[in-house]
């Protein structure tokens, strides 16, 4: 298709829109009403300026470059899409009900072509057609960037939860406890492994107690990562004591056959707590004018 | 010996083996099994389960719950993967293709009462397990 047509195309959407702003944003707005409105997720006036913003580009754009939304004059009119589509996943919104934000623009633009094209049955046609392809794919623009933009954030939220879960604490001096929560897969294993080591070194410690109450199931897989964990501590100068062994787990972990090498498990973090001190040459003695 | 329910959950992802954990952990509370037993057949089934997905590309477990004379959980991991071409071989502590520590398939046999299994090279593998009551 040349360019001339193109422009001519274009020209007559303009025509459309020209004059008729108003009552298309008026039954464009009344189109939402429903379930893609969602009065609870957006303000009245903020879907008011975000409308009057998407016609009045979509009046520039086409009347400069027709209606190819590949074309690169289409530009502002994805990233307006772009922002639409990502403020209504960050809101809550269903992907129809993102979707519908155009598609609910059709029944009011296909209102103003009939008016505007009676009598002229072919010419009519031809508009509706460049017209439907044109919304079509924004509409589809506006799917994409709404499932992108949820991945991003439950990738974001999940990475935000690993760290959030493997918090190293300083119990006394030289003695570090890191409770585990939750199943020990290889990426959470790898972010454990670092705040441990990174803890470790900062805080000159020599003995690290993994606490495993947490831990739901311990299969050969996190076994596998235990030991790792408990290798590298070791590498770094410290002793580690792994804490929160229910008798169920003690016993599942001879079952499987697993050797937990040389590495000292205790039922509680009390109980380990009390090595580490022995170990490190702390003891207490009751003050006996308090007892 | 009655079946009283059967079901199947899918084990195709890393993901489905924490579904599977838990659809075990529900079933066997439900059927009254001591918690040492319940975390065998869970650790079990785990296993068995990941096995399905690294080595089998994939497949199913079908949970039996059996009432009549005895009470008890069964769980048959199914799959169309490649199959295991000795058996007894791949059964042996510490014997791994892979990278893990080549106990999941001894350990699990340990820590159920009757274990079962079927693979033939090109014919898939199908393990099935029990746990009574
Ligand atoms: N479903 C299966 N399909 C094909 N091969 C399997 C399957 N399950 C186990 N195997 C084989 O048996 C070996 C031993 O399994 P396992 O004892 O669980 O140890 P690991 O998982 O650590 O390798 C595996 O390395 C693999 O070669
Ligand atoms: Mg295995």
């Amino acid at each position: 298709m040349s360019e001339m047509q193109l422009n001519q195309k274009g020209a007559k959407l303009v025509d459309i829109l020209s004059g008729q702003e108003e009552r298309i944003l008026a039954e464009w707005m009344k189109e939402m009403t429903g379930s893609t409105r969602r009065g609870d997720l957006i303000k009245e006036s903020e879907l008011r300026a975000e409308c009057t913003q998407f016609l009045k580009l979509l009046k520039q754009t086409t009347e400069a470059a027709g209606t190819d939304f590949q074309s690169p004059s289409f530009g502002p009119m994805r990233e307006m899409l772009g922002d639409v589509s990502r403020g209504r996943a960050q809101k809550g919104f269903k992907p129809s009900e993102t979707a519908t934000f155009v598609f609910s623009l059709k029944r009011p633009l296909f209102d103003q072509i009939q008016t505007q094209y009676k009598g002229d049955t072919d010419a009519m046609a031809a508009e509706m057609w460049s017209l439907t392809e044109l919304l079509d794919a924004m509409g589809l623009y506006t799917m994409e960037v709404f499932q992108k933009s949820r991945e991003d954030m439950i990738r974001r939220q999940q990475e935000e939860l690993l760290e959030l879960s493997t918090p190293v604490v300083k119990l006394w001096d030289g003695i570090l406890a890191l409770p585990i929560i939750g199943t020990l897969d290889s990426a959470r294993t790898q972010v454990v492994m670092e705040s441990l080591l990174q803890a470790i070194v900062q805080t000159n410690s020599r003995m690290a107690i993994i606490d495993i109450t947490g831990v739901p199931t311990v299969d050969t897989v996190v076994a596998q990562h235990l030991l790792k964990t408990v290798t590298a501590a070791r590498l770094m100068g410290a002793d580690c004591i792994i804490s929160g062994v229910r008798p169920q787990i003690a016993q599942t972990i001879v079952h499987l056959g697993i050797n937990l090498l040389d590495v000292t498990t205790k039922a509680t973090l009390a109980a380990a707590f009390s090595v580490a001190l022995q170990r490190l040459g702390i003891s207490f003695v009751r003050d006996a004018a308090k007892s | 010996m009655a079946v009283v329910s059967t079901e199947n959950v899918p084990v195709k992802t890393e993901p489905d083996v924490v579904t599977v954990r838990r659809r075990v952990r529900e079933v066997s509370s439900q059927l009254g099994l001591s918690l040492v037993d319940q975390t065998k057949i869970i650790t079990a089934a785990s296993e068995l389960a990941r096995n399905t997905i690294i080595y089998g590309g994939g497949g199913s477990m079908q949970v039996q719950t059996l009432n009549g004379p005895r009470v008890g959980l069964r769980l048959t991991f199914e799959d169309n993967g490649p199959g295991i071409p000795d058996v007894d071989l791949a059964l042996r502590d510490g014997f791994t293709t892979g990278s893990g520590l080549g106990l999941g398939l001894g350990g699990s046999k340990r820590l159920v009462n009757e274990f079962e299994i079927f693979s033939k090279p090109g014919a898939g593998t199908r393990i099935t397990i029990t746990r009574w009551k």
